[in-house]
């Protein structure tokens, strides 16, 4: 793969750079993982204080949605790590149409997410806009349902803002890629599968409990 | 012509964590009482770990690359253990 000439004065290679622009998206993610730390903190006291609520909500969410966009965010997070992985001058082509779909489907997603929304306005279930639920666990299901709006809206923004990384890293490889694209794409790679790890998190806690029980 | 096809590993990766997901869907309806979050989370960890494994391609890496990735996991686990031990512990 041909190596872009120049690089900035303070690296001592073209891998020093690499290593060091991968580096930095570590950090980067370490400041997400506690920005979605925080909100599963606040789950994790609400749902100690509202098990019963926190399960009748759980029941009300859309499982089949959620699953299928479970397996559809997996997919596309293949297709990236499959782009990274044979990204060559050779295979421009091929790479760019494994990000197109990768883009595809993270679109996929945040429709589904759409639908999904509303479906839980049409059931009364948005908190501050119209939440009608009766019986003694309407606190705990509103407080459920306050996590699951303000959870799955700032990952849908992180789903905004990698189809755009994907979109235009797929523009780019187009072009001659270079080692310094590759290293480019390589960082929006580990965005995209850290956004991945977070809907499995989510997933889990908003979608699977209280299905056992009625 | 082979250097287009994905390397065994990410199709590894990938079916099993949609085996995994089928798996963690099917015994969310498993009645095991306190089990059934313990289970949730647990697939859910060995998902995020394939991930972090091979999509992230964390098993290639050593030294500062994995200390650099450990770091957030540690102020997350920091996070969580002082954040809950109040309303865990509360009687």
């Amino acid at each position: 793969m041909p190596e872009s000439s120049a690089f900035a004065p303070q690296y001592a290679s073209v891998p020093h750079r690499d290593h060091t622009a991968e580096l930095g998206m570590w950090v980067f993610i370490a400041t997400e993982v506690l920005l979605f730390g925080g909100l599963i903190l606040a789950y994790l006291v609400y749902r100690h204080a509202f098990p019963q609520g926190f399960a009748a909500g759980s029941r009300h969410t859309k499982i089949v949605i959620g699953t299928t966009n479970t397996a559809v965010l997996l997919t596309s997070s293949f297709l990236v790590a499959w782009a990274v992985e044979i990204f060559s001058p050779a295979t421009t082509k091929i790479v760019t149409w494994l990000l197109v779909g990768a883009a595809c489907l993270g679109l996929v997603f945040i429709v589904l997410k759409g639908i999904e929304y509303g479906k839980e306005y049409d059931e009364h279930l948005v908190p501050g806009i119209d939440f009608q639920f009766a019986g003694p666990k309407a606190n705990g299901v509103q407080l459920f349902f306050v996590f699951y709006f303000v959870a799955t809206a700032i990952h849908a923004l992180h789903m905004l803002i990698g189809v755009c990384l994907l979109i235009t890293l797929a523009i780019i490889c187009r072009r001659a890629p270079t080692t310094r694209h590759h290293a480019a794409l390589h960082s929006a790679a580990l965005y995209w599968h850290f956004v991945d790890v977070v809907w499995i998190f989510l997933f889990a806690l908003i979608y699977l409990p209280g299905r056992s029980s009625s | 012509m082979t250097e287009w096809r994905p390397p065994f590993a990410l199709v590894g990766a990938w079916l099993g964590l949609l085996v995994l997901l089928a798996l963690t869907v099917t015994l969310a309806y498993v009645p095991l009482g306190a089990a059934n979050a313990v289970v949730a989370l647990g697939i859910g960890t060995i998902k995020a770990g394939l991930v972090a494994a091979i999509f992230m391609e964390l098993r290639h890496r050593s030294g500062l690359t994995l200390i650099f990735a450990g770091a957030g996991l540690f102020w997350l686990g920091i996070l969580l253990w002082l954040g809950s031990m109040d309303f865990l512990t509360r009687t």
